[in-house]
Formats: C-alpha cells, structure tokens, sequence
C-alpha cells in the first residue's frame, strides 16, 4: 500500500509538469507580454529592455518554464502585481470562503442525495421514486447561475430573507465570535444550496442505481431469507457495498465543486478563488493564472489519488501492491 | 394476435430498428426529442415568422412589457427580445454541436487507435488524456477565452479539445474488449488492412456509445457555453446567446422588475439540457437493455 501511495505520487509529477507546460505554451502564445500592462507608456525601449530583464522576460520561455517549475518546488509562485503581493499569499488570502463554501455545499449534498438515492432505489418505480428522479433531472439541467438568479430574485430582492451578496455583512459592529460565525452562515445560505443542488442531483442518480445493482445480488436474497428485518438488510448489507461508487466519485468531485465555485462566487460576489481567478484572466494576470491553476491541478490529482485509496478501504477486494 | 404481429414484425428488424422500437417505448425519452425538434425547429425558422430583424434598434419601441406586438418584450434599445432568444439558441445549440462533433472525432480517433495498437501508443495517448482530465477545466476555459479574446471559433475549440479524454476512454475501454473478440481473429487471418478493419470492423460496434455519450454531451456543453457567456468570458454581446442574455439580470433594476429580460432564456436552457439528458438516458437503455437501471 505505501510503495503504491509512493509510486502514485512520482506518477503524478509528469503528469503535472505537463499541464504546466501546456500552460505556460498557451500563456506564451497570447498577444502582447506579460510586462506590457506594468509597462508606462512613455517608457523607453532602454527601460522596457531593462524592466524585462529585471523579472527573467528576456530568456526564452522554455528556459523560463524550467525556472517556473525551481521557483514553484521551493514554493515561490512569483508575485502578483495587482493585489501587489506574492502569489502564494493572495491564493491564502482567498482560498478560505471557496473552501468553506465547497464544503458546506458537499456535506449537504451528501447528507441529502444519497438518503433519497437509497429511498428511490428501495421503492423502485413507486411514485416517491418517479418524483425523485424528475427532481434528479432537474438538478442536473438546471444551470447554476440561472437558478441562483431565481433565488436571489426570490428569497434576497423580493422577500428580503437573505443577504445579497458577500460573505460578512460590513455593518455588523459585535465582535462576538457566536454573531460573526451566524452571520457568515447566513450568508452562505443561497450560495450552498446553488453549488450544492447539481452535485446533491448527482449523488442521488448514482446511489439509486448502484443500490438497485447490489439489491438484485445473491447476498442480498441470502440476507432477507435468513429473516433479517429490511432495514437491516439495506442500511447494513447493502449499503455498504452500494457506497463503493459514490466513495470514489468523491474524489474526483473536487475539480467540479471548484468549477461551480467560479459561477457561484461571481453571482453571490463572495471573495474566493473562483472570483479572483475570472479577475486573473481577465486581466492578464499571469503569476496568478498559473498559480491557481497548478494549485487545482494538484488538488485534482490528489482527489483521484484519495478516491484510489478510499476504494480499497471501501472494498476489501481491492488491494494495490 | 397483436402480439404475434409485433414479434414477426421485430425480427425483420435491424439493430437500429430495435434500438429505435425499445426507445419509441419510452414516453419520457420520446417527449424529449419532441420538445428538441420543436425548439430546433423554432430556432431555424426565426427569421421567417419573426417580423424583426436581429440587431434592428427600435428606441421609439424600447424597453416595452411583454405584449402582442413583441411577445416577450423588447429590450433598453428597442431589439425584439423574442426574435433574439432563438437566434440566440441558433448559437447556443450550434456552438453546443460543433464542440460535441470536434470532441467525438478526436475521441473516436484517438481512443480507437489506443485501443487497436496498445503497448506504448496506448500508454502515450492515454497519458495525455489524464493530463487533459486533469486540467481544471473552468479555469482553463475562462483563461484561455480571456486571453486570445472571445470568438466563437475559440470557444469551439478550447471546449473540444479539453473535453475529448472522456469519449476517447470510452471507446477504448470497447475496443479492448472487441479486439480480442473471435470475428476480430478472422479479419486478421483474411489480411484485411488495419484501417479497414478500425473502420469497418470495430467503430460500427461502438457507435452506439458514442451517440449516447454524444447526447449527454449535448446537455453538458450547453451548460459549460452558457456558464462562460454568462460570465462574460463565451459568446459576447451583441451576438446573443442563451447564457449572454441572461447576464442582464446583473443589473438590479431588471432582476427587481423586468423578469422578461432574464427567465425565458433561463428556461430555454434547462428545458433543452434537461431533454438532451432524458434523451440520452432513454437511448443508453434502448441500447443496451440490460443495463437498464
């Protein structure tokens, strides 16, 4: 198992390196250099030269590419000249609101999708069932932004519920941990149930049909015969062989959670990752760019790695030597 | 009696027939494709039964309620909001089948050739496909749309060629298992080339997989265009697309008021992402019935 985690890991530093190199090709393809918005317009070329050569632009870019990947292993991820601070620390700055938003929005759609998903499963074809698969497809058609337009329509322009947008609300004078902790909730209301919706439809289509998969097994007939009561049989026999698939669907949720996060946090304005990296982009802001991405690729890269492992610990036939 | 026909009328059947005769079963299946003809339909013949032009400014007329000379409306410079919505589908769709139909030709190209050839052109091109897995895939999109600006033939590509790994594994993953499939040996014995017998020999077998995936695929690039337009990083105004439209609803005076502006659009996407998934779901059952859920 450790000589699989460790072969696991050096896999994943080509595969990273790639995407790096992928990257920083399609940054250098882009009209203009990335010193031309630092650049003052009455600078001469002397200067221009000089401010190039100052921040290593006047190498080639593979050469810069190699420089990239010694500064990023020692943990520089170069500076970020419109927050005017490096990199690493505009990432922390900002990566707290999506983190937290992503895990609400996960632990509820887990604590919701897969119950209904075993609910629909065990009364297949009843009408709960027919009612819980047209939620399901809803969940999965429904684009995030519109929906989170309705319930800002909703529950924050029309009936003043909630709050509009941001994560604090800037007039709250206390400093009482308890009513900061509540207001930053009730912030995140609309966003979670935004982010959370598609991913809860999701769960809940997956857990149906494992569960109708493993209901039809042997085992299962085997369990009933033996006078186990039905909640024995499928919350204790079944369900743990049913949970295999969405275990491992964990792992590789991380990437579309972040996805959503970009959509979410620009409807709702709340400063996070997602928010920054729209910013990033459109501003050219290359340092940023590729340190957010190299941060969601490793983040992806160890999600598949987790859900790997969360599969053996899932299922005992599974062994990796 | 009835029975007895439709048995000897089945065995005539092809297996696209079958395919076609389990999917008519389908209520829900069918009355998606329905809805799609219909707003496909709708979307081509806009200029016929629409008496206003696209880009045509009418600011005698501007910014009216919905009525019976402008059924949804007009927008803040007097532009039929009705006449725009589906010519904004136009693009919607259009743009959603282009990167469908680019991805699956790589993907079909590529994974078939992993699949036929195995060893080390297996091991590369799968390995560029993980890399292309694991690209976070939004962030990509918006950076790349940010940076070489946002045209449609862009968006296209950037679309296609970080969606094709998916259907790329997925017709390997069939490929492997014909291959060594007895049929396969008799091709090899006949000295049939190794095109003809990728061409003629396995990719009908995965067809089917292909439109299923290609379906859904629909419904997620739909999503995925919308999302980035809606972002201000896909389509760009004036050109309308469903998710560009929707964008107007930033503006509080017509989130507060106008719903017109913003919810036919909304509704346009959801109701065509969710009949492609329905679609797709009722096709991978009638193709294969026994992974039925």
């Amino acid at each position: 198992m450790r000589n699989y985690v460790i072969r696991r890991i050096l896999q994943m530093i080509p595969v990273f390196i790639g995407i790096l190199f992928i990257l920083f090709f399609i940054l250098e393809q882009a009209p203009g250099t990335p010193v031309s918005n630092m650049m003052h317009p009455k600078m001469t070329p002397e200067q221009k030269a000089e401010l190039a050569q100052k921040l290593g632009l006047d190498i080639p870019w593979h050469e810069r590419f190699v420089n990239y990947i010694k500064e990023a292993a020692q943990g520089n991820l170069g500076y970020s000249n419109t927050h005017k601070k490096p990199v690493t620390e505009v990432i922390g700055d900002y990566i707290g609101p999506t983190l937290l938003l992503s895990i609400v929005s996960l632990s509820i759609s887990l604590i919701l999708g897969i119950p209904a998903g075993i609910i629909s499963a065990t009364k297949q074809y009843t009408a709960i069932d027919n009612i819980l698969t047209v939620v399901s497809f809803i969940g999965i058609s429904l684009p995030s932004f519109f929906f989170g337009l309705i319930l800002l329509k909703l529950f924050a322009v029309d009936v003043q519920l909630f709050p509009l947008f941001g994560l604090q609300d800037p007039l709250l004078m206390s400093n009482n941990p308890i009513d900061k902790f509540l207001d930053v909730a009730w912030h995140l209301v609309l966003p979670s149930i935004v982010l959370g919706l598609s991913s809860t439809a999701s769960f809940m289509r997956y857990t149906r049909s494992s569960m109708l998969e493993v209901i039809k097994q042997d085992y299962i007939r085997t369990a009933r015969a033996k006078g186990l009561k039905e909640k024995t049989v499928i919350y204790r026999h079944a369900f743990r062989n049913g949970i295999i698939p969405i275990i491992t669907l964990l792992g590789f949720w991380i990437p579309s959670l972040l996805s959503g996060a970009v959509v979410t946090e620009t409807i709702f304005a709340l400063p996070g990752l997602g928010k920054i990296s729209v910013e990033a982009a459109m501003n050219r802001n290359y340092p940023l760019i590729l340190g957010i991405n190299s941060l969601l690729t490793i983040l992806t890269l160890i999600g598949a790695l987790v859900a790997d492992l969360l599969y053996a610990i899932a299922d005992p036939r599974i062994r990796y030597d | 009696m009835t029975r007895k026909n439709t048995e000897i009328q089945r065995k005539n059947q092809s297996y696209w027939g079958e395919v076609f005769f389990r999917l008519r079963k389908n209520k829900m299946a069918m009355l998606s494709l329905y809805v799609l003809v219909t707003i496909i339909a709708l979307c081509i013949i806009v200029p016929i039964i629409s008496p206003y032009e696209i880009q045509t400014t009418n600011l005698a007329g501007k910014d009216q309620r919905p009525n019976s000379q402008h059924l949804l409306g007009t927008d803040l410079i007097g532009r039929d909001l009705f006449t725009r919505l589906f010519y904004a589908g136009r693009i919607s769709l259009g743009v959603a089948l282009a990167v469908v139909f680019i991805e699956c030709i790589i993907g079909v190209v590529l994974g078939s050739i992993a699949g036929f050839y195995g060893g080390i052109i297996d091991v590369v091109i799968m390995r560029i496909a993980e890399i292309f897995m694991s690209f976070p895939f939004m962030i990509i999109c918006i950076t790349i749309v940010a940076i070489f600006g946002n045209s449609i033939p862009t968006l296209i590509l950037v679309l296609a060629v970080l969606s094709w790994p998916s259907i790329a594994r997925i017709v390997r993953g069939q490929i492997l298992t014909l291959r060594e499939m007895e049929y396969m040996e008799a091709c090899e014995a006949l000295g049939i080339s190794d095109v003809r017998r990728i061409f003629k020999h396995l990719l009908p077998n995965v067809l089917a997989y292909v439109i299923v995936y290609a379906t859904l695929g629909m419904a997620s690039v739909i999503l995925v265009e919308t999302s980035l337009s809606f972002l201000g990083l896909g389509v760009s105004p004036p050109t309308p697309t469903w998710g560009n439209m929707i964008q107007e609803a930033r503006n509080m005076l017509i989130i507060q008021q106008k719903w017109w502006y913003w919810v036919p659009p909304g509704i346009c996407i959801f109701i065509s992402v969710m009949c492609f998934n329905i679609l797709g779901d009722g096709m991978r059952d009638a193709i294969d019935p026994k992974m039925k859920r």
